[in-house]
């Protein structure tokens, strides 16, 4: 027991943060697709994807800034993508989201290729360096949890109270919710539906494969094939553990990372004498427990998964 | 052309507020609206009557931008407008209630107010709303309490929501399509007043109803539609009559339920206190229906009425007391076992428990029985005598619709029921079991339902009748049961309940035994 409160220093509580950066991001947006009423399952692929773009454009531009535009700029295509299947076409938002992993997951294993052929050793790029923020880094136990990060860190941080204004505060986001729940309530008061989940579809594909990116430029400097493993599926978790609110779902990051960061550390020190397996699979139990208790009272968005036709009754 | 464009002159020459002309709307084959003139002065409630499928909600609906219309023009206040969404409807002042209100349950009263609507500075304008709101509490009697949420209001406070949300739009002109098909009374009188001050402070109401006795009291003008077109338009100056609009909306006399007395025969369904959970858990209830006898149960809404009726239909299970059919102790009932034993049933709600809406009606008509012969052998179903029984009830209960393979879901109301009636008559039960029928119907559509329960109740049949319409209770009822917070209060024969009397014991107000 000793050993793992010494496991539980600064450290690790800065590797937690860093480790939710990209559930953060990806659920986020995951979260205002949702809220829309789209269920995108994209979303590992659109992950996969952006870390693609974002480290190939950065590895030739040599700005990582210009990989993160890139990867953005992927994200909300794909996202485009999702809208003309699910929302203008109206098909099964099941199958048009597998169906878009499977295609941004195929297209960026390609393009790779295409670019970089099959080199020994991957290639890499210098990837983001913490900002550490004046002053506020220099504060004890939070300064170098909070403030001594990668700057796409702090813009995911961010990007919870935004998102959260965003719904809660602005016309859009009422728009949004209200899409979400009655699409011919929104109608009825004049808001375009299809306009509205297309513009979430396109923001949240923006955020999912801008946590792709951050983990090709800015934890790892590399691009691999495995390099997203399952973070676009926690997330689309993290969204039904969260309630749909922005703030759980930033909650549930911060706990699913907190397992991994604990699992590594656990790894690392090997205290527990367990084959490291067992550890790696910890978060995901985690999460399963954590999923069956909260989601007794989950409620999803009243007019998620179904398609809006003006002219049936 | 009509009447419409005498009475729209108005003398002193003041364009009417919205006018639309020669409004055409084709559905496929079918031509739902054809060339109607409609205009509503500042001040007006005009009555718009018609059976399901007159194309009143069409019209409507190409009003308000859902639908467009194929030909047509729509003038407000005097100038032409092209109206292609709802949004274009509400910014020339055009606001419509729909029958099924249009609100997210899990928002804020004021949230539903506010949504579609950006402030000038993108952030919302709650200010504003509130103000506005709290105006139209105190001019209209539409009081809200603008952080509640709407799931948890009444049905008639959600209305107000839905009113509010085209006023605090700005609407001039209110489209209400059915609004008093679920209010209780005292709602409806609420709504009355504030459509009555509406139109006193110079906006337009167009008041769509089945329900002619409120609006002959309510309206100024009466428009009727037949078939799509505009049948005739009144002022309703005291001259028209019940009988005169139901033969304006069908085009025929509507005859009076003819109920000959009859001695009533053995017992078909006897409970003998019954008691069950339910969200209004059953009480010691016990109620005899026998043949030739149609029994009325009257309550307000949520006082055991479903359970009962669910309770009958065996999909309630008793928790004690005893249920009998034709004189024989049901121990186990189930759905099943009481349609084995000839009970029919007609359900409150159609789409629900009654059809599948996003099956086709052939087989939405033969669900019951989908698992015997003729329908179905060894397993493998027999699409065309399900077909060819759904055919058959079309022809004979005149159900308008495409054919057997229409969508369920498609149907109106009116026909609907009659698609209901038609399948559970066609086995011939001993026991119809009906609850709400003639809810949100047209009169043509009502005065066939209750044509059926007659001739079963002549054929030695018995019907138990559960209605919120006191004036149906008291047309076909036998005798009159009313419940009230799970238990039956009293069961009189027609002859001794009064409207006043029942009306007292739905209310709880006991009675002393004389």
């Amino acid at each position: 027991m000793e050993t793992l409160v010494t496991l539980l220093d600064v450290g690790f509580f800065a590797a937690l943060v860093r480790i939710s950066t990209p559930l953060l991001l990806a659920s986020l947006g995951e979260l205002l697709s949702e809220r829309s009423g789209v269920l995108n399952l994209g979303i590992e692929g659109i992950m996969l994807f952006g870390a693609m773009t974002g480290f190939t454009v950065a590895y030739f531009s040599g700005s990582l800034w210009l990989g993160v535009l890139a990867a953005l700029l992927a994200g909300a295509l794909a996202g485009l993508l999702m809208a003309f299947l699910a929302v203008v076409l109206g098909v099964s938002q099941h199958v048009s989201g597998i169906g878009l992993t499977l295609l941004a997951t195929g297209l960026s294993f390609y393009v790779y290729r295409l670019v970089f052929g099959q080199p020994a050793s991957p290639p890499n790029v210098v990837p983001f360096r913490p900002w550490p923020v004046p002053v506020l880094s220099d504060l004890p136990v939070v300064g170098p949890i909070l403030f001594n990060q990668m700057p796409l860190t702090y813009l995911a941080l961010l990007a919870v109270p935004a998102v959260a204004f965003l719904l809660y505060r602005t016309p859009w986001g009422l728009d949004l919710r209200t899409v979400g729940e009655n699409p011919r309530a929104a109608d009825a008061a004049g808001v375009n539906v299809w306009r509205m989940r297309t513009q979430a579809l396109v923001i949240g594909g923006a955020m999912m494969a801008l946590g792709g990116a951050y983990l090709s430029i800015s934890q790892f400097n590399a691009f691999t094939f495995g390099v997203v493993s399952g973070r676009g599926w926690v997330a689309v978790a993290l969204v039904v553990f969260g309630l749909w609110s922005p703030w759980r779902c930033a909650a549930g990051a911060l706990l699913f990372a907190a397992l991994e960061a604990l699992q590594l550390r656990l790894q690392a020190n090997n205290v527990l004498h367990v084959p490291y397996q067992v550890l790696l699979m910890l978060p995901f139990v985690m999460t399963i427990v954590a999923m069956a208790i909260v989601s007794r009272n989950a409620r999803a968005p009243a007019a998620l998964l179904v398609p809006y036709r003006k002219e049936e009754r | 052309m009509s009447a419409g464009r005498d009475v729209a002159m108005i003398p002193d020459a003041r364009p009417p507020l919205v006018a639309m002309r020669g409004i055409s709307k084709r559905f496929g084959p079918v031509q739902a609206v054809a060339d109607v003139d409609l205009s509503v002065a500042a001040g007006d409630i005009l009555g718009l009557l018609g059976e399901n499928g007159a194309g009143k909600t069409s019209l409507m609906n190409v009003l308000f931008g859902t639908y467009a219309a194929d030909a047509g023009t729509i003038e407000v206040d005097g100038r032409p407008v092209a109206i292609r969404s709802s949004a274009d409807a509400l910014a020339v002042g055009i606001g419509m209630v729909h029958q099924h209100f249009e609100l997210v349950p899990r928002h804020t009263v004021l949230e539903n107010l506010l949504v579609g609507r950006a402030g000038p500075d993108g952030r919302l304008t709650r200010a504003a709303a509130l103000e506005r709101l709290a105006r139209i509490g105190c001019d209209y009697h539409l009081e809200l309490d603008p952080d509640r949420l709407v799931g948890d209001l009444a049905i008639g406070e959600q209305q107000r929501v839905e009113i509010a949300k085209s006023l605090v739009r700005g609407a001039r002109i209110l489209v209400l399509d059915e609004p008093t098909a679920t209010l209780t009374p005292r709602e409806a009188e609420g709504l009355f007043r504030a459509l009555r001050s509406m139109a006193a402070r110079g906006m337009g109401v167009i008041f769509i109803s089945h329900k002619l006795g409120e609006v002959l009291a309510l309206t100024s003008r009466i428009a009727v539609m037949r078939h799509g077109r505009m049948a005739a338009e009144r002022a309703n100056d005291g001259s028209l009559s019940k009988p005169e609009l139901a033969r304006l909306m069908c085009g025929r006399d509507l005859a009076p339920p003819e109920k000959p007395a009859m001695a009533p025969g053995a017992p078909l369904l006897v409970l003998d206190r019954v008691s069950a959970r339910g969200r209004v858990p059953l009480r010691d209830v016990s109620l005899a229906l026998r043949e030739g006898e149609i029994v009325g149960i009257a309550g307000v809404s949520g006082n055991g009425q479903r359970e009962l009726a669910d309770l009958v239909a065996g999909i309630l299970p008793p928790a004690s007391g005893t249920i009998a059919v034709a004189g024989r102790a049901v121990p186990d009932p189930s759905p099943r076992r009481m349609q084995a034993l000839g009970i029919g049933r007609v359900p409150e709600d159609r789409l629900t428990t009654g059809m599948i809406g996003a099956m086709p009606l052939s087989e939405s008509m033969a669900l019951p029985w989908i698992d015997e012969p003729p329908f179905s052998h060894h397993g493998v179903l027999d699409r065309r005598a399900i077909r060819a029984f759904a055919a058959a009830g079309i022809a004979r209960f005149d159900i308008r619709t495409s054919g057997p393979d229409a969508r369920t879901g498609t149907l109106s109301g009116g026909n609907l029921q009659k698609a209901l009636l038609a399948r559970e008559l066609a086995r011939g039960p001993r026991i119809l079991l009906a609850a709400q029928p003639t809810r949100g119907i047209d009169v043509g559509a009502t005065e066939f339902v209750h044509a059926q329960f007659l001739a079963l109740r002549r054929a030695g049949g018995a019907v138990l009748l559960v209605s919120e319409d006191l004036e149906e209770l008291f047309a076909l009822s036998d005798r009159i049961a009313v419940m009230y917070a799970g238990r039956i209060v009293a069961d009189l024969p027609i002859g001794e309940a009064s409207v006043e009397r029942v009306g007292l014991l739905m209310a709880g107000v006991e009675e002393r035994a004389a």
